[in-house]
């Protein structure tokens, strides 16, 4: 039996979770009118949708690293969902393709209010190497309100972190 | 050069590759051999000629006993079809569909002419591959229809997933006709992150094209930013130095083993043992700190650039290379011995999502998921570049062609990279590791053809009098691929998708160009 392997191993690994860096307001683009109210309700608890508009998958790849024992991400309280309609923000990764504009729009509006939008990626806050073009409509506040920006190539987890907890933290620039 | 009884007639193009120009018959004659002998299609383009005095072309590249062969023919002027390889080849239907999408050629008389990466964001009868295309037109908006075989009978029923999943994954949609809940059959429908990849190419210079080329897809950066190099380098006939390519394939390696981590937690994830998610994804985390450490990059972005790499190693990054890589083998040798007696997972795993070693053979499957059915093709190995020439590869293949198959592979591959990397860096040779390329002043064309984690990556190429790019074609393996996962999942129950799709773990970004 591969109970006592699987026991044995992790009592070897011990718990590898690094401490959470600080959120970075300097990434906020856009601030809510109810964002202090939410915040005083409903803590750093947020339940995120991702939506991929085009990307490369090099962002996902950094966002499925965030999943992993490093960052302990559910141990801050947030949390990945499968659908829009449980979740208080979507992070979004681009340059919105157009094939993919209609699906992300409908996956906004299906997202209750109050919620935030988190762009993730140098594509996803510009438009990054795609640009705009026949196939893109660049970066993803062309299409959607955006409330947090976070460029990189691909971000890293800890920058992705800073960011997400920016949208929901008491923290203003 | 000869390929069944007939001499071809091509010319040398690179180590192990050939490029001939023939006519449409003769094409189809080359295609027919090269099945004939075992071969495979990797991929079918078009160009738009026009502007060097010439009409459209069609480029097929095959994989023969005698490497990577790139057959071209020239369509005689205000010509727009082609013969359709799809009979010999079933893998060139989507290219072919793709073809038609993007650059308005057609092959005569295919059966499926359904639109492919055309969803609704430009006109039916506009292709933003020609040249005189107008990249400013707005999207037509038209709500997509796209006719989706359907399956009938009493208690079928279909499933719509996507384009936007459930998971953490890239957006495509898949049609799922079941009964109770068996799959009747599964209808992919992609090109959701299409980003007009192949016309931003057009008019840019070379070293802008190797970071586009590298996020064509994300994850096998290193194979795509190789092959890109590969290809101008080739065409401006310009020397690499040896170091700068024993560099590149240890950049190919990490980036291996870091997928090949990362895809065996998600397996284990998959069928509830998460346990196994966190060990592979601690191990991966702490493999791409040590990239970033010592290359700068987690990912080794832009660390491979046209005429050589952008970064070196260092004597304490050999050290800990070497010392991390024997690590990893060994906890990584740990879990398997867990994966191996964990009698839930083997149960989920074995005999789940088969693509038999004559299915694959028939349908073109490539790559690891090919060498998990009997399909024995490692460009590595049955045709190194240097320094594979050097440093020899041990092919991992299996039979079953099922997901245990498909995780078995990428256990040796993953234990077989992380012995390469300790000799690459071990017998690295000295040297430059950056070298300009050559001006270039008239026409020339380049392929480039390296073995990703996923399978062969090729990049074609044609640089323009004026050193610009003029034509880039990338392309990903998993355009072969797709539509065997389609044929993997019959018969099996709706629930066991998720771990079939990620034992394949198919890039959505790479065909979708």
């Amino acid at each position: 039996m591969a109970t006592h392997l699987i026991l044995q191993k992790m009592f070897k690994t011990g718990i590898v979770s690094e401490p959470a860096p600080p959120a970075d307001p300097e990434l906020c683009t856009r601030e809510q009118d109810l964002h202090g109210e939410i915040v005083r309700v409903f803590g750093q608890a947020v339940a995120i949708r991702h939506v991929d508009a085009g990307s490369c998958n090099g962002c996902e790849l950094e966002i499925h690293a965030l999943n992993g024992p490093h960052y302990n991400i559910e141990g801050l309280g947030v949390k990945f969902v499968a659908s829009p309609r449980h979740a208080d923000l979507l992070l979004v990764t681009g340059p919105v393709s157009r094939n993919l504009e209609v699906a992300l729009g409908r996956t906004y509006d299906a997202t209750p209010e109050p919620k935030w939008v988190v762009a993730v990626g140098d594509c996803g806050c510009s438009g990054g190497m795609f640009g705009e073009s026949y196939a893109t409509s660049g970066k993803v506040s062309n299409v959607i309100p955006v409330d947090v920006e976070v460029p990189g190539c691909p971000p890293t987890p800890v920058s992705l972190l800073q960011g997400i907890l920016a949208a929901v933290s008491k923290e203003r620039k | 050069m000869k390929i069944g009884d007939h001499d071809w007639h091509l010319e040398p193009l690179g180590k192990h590759i050939w490029r001939g120009r023939m006519e449409a018959g003769q094409l189809l004659a080359l295609a027919r051999s090269v099945k004939g002998e075992g071969g495979q299609l990797s991929a079918l383009w078009g160009s738009d000629d026009h502007h060097l005095g010439a009409g459209f072309a069609i480029h097929l590249a095959f994989m023969t006993s005698a490497g990577l062969v790139w057959g071209s023919c020239a369509l005689a002027e205000n010509v727009a079809v082609y013969p359709d390889f799809e009979p010999i080849f079933p893998q060139a239907g989507r290219m072919q569909r793709a073809t038609f999408d993007l650059l308005g050629i057609r092959a005569e008389s295919a059966v499926d002419e359904r639109k492919w990466l055309r969803h609704g964001a430009w006109a039916a009868d506009t292709f933003p591959l020609r040249k005189g295309f107008d990249d400013t037109q707005p999207a037509t908006k038209e709500v997509d229809e796209y006719p989706f075989v359907r399956v009938e009978g009493d208690g079928v029923h279909e499933i719509p997933v996507g384009p936007i999943h459930a998971g953490t994954i890239e957006p495509g949609h898949f049609r799922f006709s079941i009964i109770g809940e068996r799959v009747l059959r599964l209808e992919q429908r992609l090109g959701y992150t299409h980003k007009g990849i192949e016309k931003r190419f057009e008019g840019m210079n070379i070293a802008t094209g190797a970071k586009l080329a590298g996020r064509v897809s994300g994850d096998s950066h290193s194979a795509y930013a190789w092959a890109y190099s590969m290809a101008v380098e080739s065409a401006s006939a310009s020397e690499v130095p040896v170091r700068a390519l024993w560099l590149r394939a240890l950049f190919l390696e990490i980036e291996r083993v870091a997928n090949h981590l990362g895809d065996l937690g998600y397996l284990g994830n998959d069928v509830a043992l998460s346990f196994g998610f966190m060990q592979f994804w601690r191990l991966k985390e702490e493999w791409l700190r040590l990239a970033a450490k010592h290359f700068g990059h987690r990912y080794l972005f832009d660390c491979i650039v046209p005429g050589g790499v952008a970064v070196d190693i260092s004597g304490s990054g050999t050290a800990e290379l070497t010392a991390e890589a024997g690590r990893i083998e060994l906890e990584a040798r740990e879990l398997k011995a867990i994966y191996d007696d964990q009698a839930t997972l083997q149960e989920r795993f074995a005999n789940t999502g088969v693509c038999s070693p004559a299915l694959a053979s028939r349908l073109g499957l490539t790559g690891l998921a090919g060498r998990a059915s009997g399909q024995a093709r490692d460009a590595r190995i049955q045709f190194p570049q240097a320094p594979y020439d050097q440093c020899k590869v041990n092919m991992a293949t299996h039979s079953h062609g099922d997901v245990l198959a498909r995780a078995e592979v990428r256990f040796a591959e993953l234990f077989e990279s992380l012995r390469l990397i300790r000799e690459l860096v071990k017998a690295m040779p000295e040297g430059k590791i950056f070298v300009p390329l050559n001006r270039v002043e008239k026409v020339c064309e380049g392929l480039g053809w390296v073995e990703g984690w996923r399978g062969e990556v090729l990049v074609a190429v044609r640089i323009g009098a004026d050193g610009k790019l003029d034509r880039v074609h990338p392309h990903d393996p998993s355009w072969q691929n797709w539509p065997l996962l389609e044929v993997g999942m019959l018969g099996n129950i709706v629930p066991d998708f998720p771990l079939i799709n990620k034992s394949f773990n198919l890039s959505y970004s790479g065909p979708d160009l």
